[in-house]
């Protein structure tokens, strides 16, 4: 015979599906989010989130290339790029270019390569650079300009967060605080203070929708983190007021941005429907937690690192229920 | 003087209750360990490089003692203090010693690239265990090495490796301590251990094709085709014919090398031997020549694999 | 719209030959019996050298209760019984007939008459039983079980319903999905017969709704048989799977292995098999010839053809316009669980559905990426495993981890892999661990 036949084992088709695909899926339902950004913030915006995502794909590329010698060109699949716009959405709109650049660094670097790549890490790398940057430089990274500063970047103006408003209430027990926080419809929109992708929960949410339209992800993670916040705050505003109304903790933060884009990232979420409910209920329930009566305003970044790391131990515990399982009575 | 005596109370009481925390757990977790596996080992050379295949000399003590109960030390070696150490580790065991000749895993295939044609193209995971449910891999022939490296990955010291030019994996003589990982893992039971044989020579039958002449014989160049010259030539009655394929018994054989000579396919392979004086090889080369396979190929020589290592 | 629950994925159906009528392949010149073309013990030669034979002839007996004969589909001489080289690459026992003229023994009914149940009301169950085993019927879906061990079911064991697999859920063939427009009462009283020969008086036919006229026809007739109800069921692959088609017909799942369909009272046959049961208890006729799907995007002539088994590959190729020239692999069934071929001069068997034959840039693997894990794999488990874990756990040898995630529950439908994105041979490592597995539960079972 001319020509030797190929042969190997079934299934001889394959869906095309693709790492690309779902990458840069997640890239362009980050789109709203990213205009948003632009809307609100301008200049500062597109300086931040520019340095990020050419940071991470050089670090990328200059570690496989470099460190681990391998010939593959893996910034091409598109989760550097990812990565790189998460973690600068996740940084406010006046953050100096060369902390930009560390915090790039240490979520390629220290949270990605380190553990062999993509698929190999143990926790989301963009929320390991924005948390090494939150402990490392606190203040440049808890000061938050206001939105609607279109031409300025280093000198824009900053204010009070919503976030910065509700822990406040707290703090002092004064109920009359929260008339600070602007109405629902705006902090939907997004015209607040805070960081870059996290301001336009609406934007977000249109992300969301795009993904499990494209079947991305499924709704158990965010569905589950968003509920069980909505819950157990409601809890907390009925048993006394001092505490934020559900929705206004719904629509603060990043726990849009949290619960839509960095829990449901791949690699770190489990990986059977029971295990992702049962992750996503402790993300929101660490969330309220922290936010509640932790240090920091903001609990979505330590909750998703904190599960991330029981990640293992779900999927070790969470298994799918078998075909013709009987359930145990 | 009241701090002095609420400090030496307080650690007196942390320490109190410490012993008698580690006291319990060392009760509770205790191991009892058999006399003779500290006895044994130390008589090893803690060399601890795992040529016996267990992990380092204390593994292999254990290994010892438990065959030594099982009544036999049979297939326990120590390739590096050799008879003597195994000789002081039987007394110990109170047990003959049983005399092991020191072995290498050999491939007993050289279906390379070039004597083997391949008749498919496999595009699935290089695994042989894999490559073997799609069928009989690339190559028509049903019983030889499937080239996908089952062996290599068994291998814990290194002295496996696939040659990219045959397809074939080559065993590093002076790494392998016959451990039989390899023979373990390879589906075609295409690796055998042999005797190393004096100055690590020895005759090797290099198929396991147990197909009829005919069919082996078309499916590779260097196939046994079960025609029994050897059978005949060999004076010492070394050659065993079965299921139409050759194979040398390494106690019988002197390494006369007659059945090389004779063999019509070149499926008998002389190794780590001198090369031969030039009117000797004459006819050996016209008649093994078409079929590619040359004296200094198939010889699996300590000089061939320097050439490897430097280059 | 029915369908089973867990996981499942939907790939192109690639129908191409749907609408070509099933027409009869010529005869070849040497046919070729594979003496394992069944599920269990070899058949046993009873015909030697020099003998002449007939179609429809017995030319080797079953070995055994789970084993099946052998039946000549062409008339001449037998020329030798030597090994023939398989799909695989094996060499097996096969019979070689050379073929002269078309003589056909006298018992066969070659008329096209439909015989129906009321036309025969003397048959009992063990005659059924009886004929269809003598008649060597084995699961002509391409699991070639022979047909009368799962027409009686072990003691204690009581079926409650028959099911007929006609779901066709692998792309690209449509042999039954042809029959049942051209055959349709002769399939019905094929599933009385089944019924008839289980004891039970319920019969499902399940049907993706991707074939609306078979479910339109097979409707239609069914009128005259009260007990037999069509089922249309929602395009999902693999739907076709005899435990997948239980829990889409009737909601109950089978237990894991070694638990068996009756487990469930549900009696499985596929359709070809119906049909294959119908002719030989109503018409005296032996299985030796099936309908068989050629197709391919570049096939010039994508059929569906009625060849004698014992052809050879290649020739059915021929009859469809010829292998083309981009041709990288030729598939012995659908594309998610069919084999390979090695070469094309095997034979039909009894249980080859399908020949796809396969463009090469379609026919190599994508290069795999490293695993994101998504859990697409997991979500498309028709059988609730994690493939990932498994496929990694058996390419490192964990035998321990995989049997504890049950791996012999496995399938190998292929959904994981096809739904892969970073096109992980996924199914590759997990037969290997299932394939080990099941030897080691076999070796500690016999101890």
């Amino acid at each position: 015979m001319a020509k030797k036949l190929i042969v190997s084992l079934s299934p001889h088709v394959h869906s095309r599906d693709s790492v690309q695909r779902n990458m840069y899926g997640v890239c362009i339902a980050l789109i709203p989010a990213l205009l948003s950004s632009l809307y609100f913030f301008g200049l500062g915006a597109a300086i931040v989130l520019a340095t990020s995502v050419a940071a991470c794909v050089f670090f990328e590329w200059a570690i496989t290339k470099y460190i681990l010698k391998s010939g593959r060109l893996t910034i091409l699949d598109g989760s550097a790029v990812l990565t790189g716009l998460l973690l600068g959405f996740n940084l406010p709109s006046n953050l100096p270019v060369w902390i930009i650049i560390i915090g790039a660094l240490v979520a390629i670097g220290v949270g990605k390569m380190t553990f062999g790549g993509l698929g190999c890490n143990p926790f989301n790398p963009a929320l390991v650079g924005r948390v090494f940057l939150l402990v490392s430089f606190p203040v440049q990274m808890t000061t938050w300009p206001m939105s609607g500063q279109l031409d300025a970047y280093l000198d824009a103006e900053t204010g009070a967060t919503p976030l910065g408003i509700m822990k406040e209430a707290i703090k002092s027990g004064d109920v009359s605080v929260l008339h600070k926080l602007p109405d629902a419809v705006d902090m939907l929109v997004g015209q607040t203070g805070g960081s870059l992708g996290e301001v336009s929960a609406l934007a977000l949410l249109i992300g969301l929708v795009y993904m499990f339209v494209r079947r991305i992800i499924t709704w158990h993670v965010p569905v589950s983190i968003l509920a069980t916040v909505f819950v157990l705050s409601g809890l907390l505003h009925l048993y006394n007021p001092v505490y934020a109304s559900p929705v206004s903790v719904l629509l603060t933060g990043g726990l849009m941005l949290g619960a839509c884009f960095m829990a449901t990232d791949y690699v770190t979420s489990p990986m059977t429907v029971k295990g992702q409910v049962v992750y996503g209920v402790a993300i929101g329930f660490l969330t309220v937690v922290i936010r509640t009566f932790g240090a920091y305003p903001e609990g979505m970044s330590f909750a998703i690192l904190i599960m991330n790391a029981f990640t293992p131990l779900i999927n070790t515990y969470c298994k799918p229920k078998r075909f013709g399982e009987v359930v145990k009575k | 003087m009241n701090v002095i005596l609420i400090a030496v109370i307080s650690l007196g009481v942390v320490g109190l209750v410490a012993s008698i925390m580690l006291y319990a757990a060392s009760k509770k977790f205790t191991v009892v360990e058999d006399e003779r596996i500290g006895r044994v080992a130390e008589v090893l050379p803690q060399a601890n490089c795992g040529g016996c295949g267990y992990p380092g000399c204390a593994g292999f003590a254990a290994a010892c003692v438990k065959a030594a109960d099982a009544g036999s030390l049979e297939g326990k070696f120590c390739p590096v203090g050799g008879q003597p150490v195994m000789d002081q580790v039987a007394g110990i065991l109170e047990l003959a010693a049983t005399v092991s000749v020191p072995k290498v895993a050999v491939v007993r295939c050289n279906g390379t690239c070039a004597n083997r044609p391949h008749v498919v193209e496999y595009n699935g995971v290089r695994s042989c265990r894999v490559q073997l449910l799609a069928g009989t891999g690339e190559t028509a022939c049903a019983f030889g090495c499937l080239g996908g490296g089952d062996c290599v990955a068994a291998c814990q010291f290194g002295a496996l490796a696939i040659n990219p030019e045959t397809g074939l994996p080559e065993v590093n003589e002076e790494l392998c301590t016959a451990c039989g990982a390899c023979v373990k893992t390879c589906p075609r039971k295409v690796i055998e251990l042999r005797p190393k044989g004096p100055k690590g020579r020895r005759m090797v039958v290099k198929c396991v094709n147990r197909d009829k002449g005919a069919v082996a014989n078309k499916v590779c160049k260097v196939s046994c085709i079960g025609c029994g010259k050897c059978v005949k030539t060999c004076p010492f009655e070394a050659i065993t014919l079965s299921n139409n394929l050759a194979y040398i018994d390494p106690e019988k054989c002197k390494l006369c090398r007659k059945c090389e000579e004779v063999c019509p396919k070149g499926s008998i392979h002389a190794v780590n031997f001198p090369p031969r004086k030039p009117k000797m090889e004459k006819p050996i080369t016209s008649d093994v020549s078409q079929s590619g396979a040359s004296p200094e190929i198939h010889s699996n020589t300590v000089s061939g694999q320097e050439e490897k290592k430097e280059a | 719209m029915k369908t089973f629950k867990i996981g499942g994925v939907h790939p192109s159906e690639n129908k191409l030959s749907a609408t070509s009528p099933i027409r009869r392949a010529g005869l070849p010149k040497q046919a070729v019996f594979s003496l394992y073309q069944h599920i269990g013990a070899p058949a046993k030669p009873v015909v030697a050298k020099g003998d002449e034979v007939k179609v429809g002839m017995m030319l080797a007996e079953a070995d055994g209760f789970v084993s099946a004969p052998v039946y000549s589909s062409v008339s001449g001489k037998v020329s030798k019984i030597d090994a023939l080289v398989d799909a695989s690459g094996y060499r097996r026992p096969a019979i070689f007939v050379d073929v002269e003229g078309d003589e056909w023994v006298d018992t066969i009914d070659r008329t096209t008459d439909l015989v129906t149940l009321s036309q025969r009301p003397d048959l009992t169950a063990e005659e059924i039983i009886n004929k269809v085993r003598t008649a060597g019927v084995v699961g002509m879906g391409g699991a070639t079980f022979p047909c009368h061990v799962k027409l009686s079911p072990p003691k204690g064991t009581k079926a409650e319903c028959v099911i007929i697999n006609a779901v066709e859920c692998e792309p690209y063939l449509t042999a039954d999905h042809r029959l049942m427009l051209e055959k349709p009462e002769e399939i019905l009283v094929g599933v009385e017969l089944i019924m008839k020969a289980v004891g039970v008086d319920k019969g499902y036919i399940g049907i993706e709704n991707n074939k609306p006229d078979a479910i339109a026809l097979l409707s239609e007739k069914a009128k005259a048989h009260p007990q037999i109800e069509i089922v249309p069921l929602q395009v999902k692959y693999p739907q076709g799977g005899e435990k997948q088609l239980i829990a889409a017909v009737t909601g109950r799942e089978v237990p894991a292995p070694p638990a068996l369909p009756i487990s469930v009272g549900a009696v499985v046959q596929n359709v070809g098999t119906t049909f294959a049961i119908y002719e030989a208890v109503m018409k005296n006729k032996p299985v030796f010839e099936r309908v068989i799907t050629v197709t391919g995007k570049d096939v010039p002539n994508p059929s569906n053809l009625l060849a004698r088994i014992g052809t050879p590959m290649h020739q059915l190729i021929e009859e469809c316009g010829g292998m083309p020239e981009n041709t990288g692999k030729v598939i012995g069934g659908g594309p998610m669980m069919g084999k390979a071929l090695m070469n094309l001069d095997v034979p039909v068997c009894k249980g080859s559905s399908g020949l796809l034959l396969m463009t090469e840039n379609e026919s190599r693997r994508a290069e795999p990426q490293p695993c994101i894990r998504c859990a697409k794999c997991v979500s498309a488990c028709p059988m609730g495993l994690e493939p990932y874990l498994l496929a990694t756990a058996s390419a490192f040898r964990n035998w321990d981890l995989v049997e504890e995630n049950d791996i012999v529950s496995c399938i190998e439908c292929g959904s994981c892999q096809f739904t892969c994105p970073s096109a992980r041979p996924m199914l590759d490592n997990i037969r290997m661990g299932k394939t080990t597995v099941m030897a080691l539960i076999r070796a500690r079972n016999a101890k």
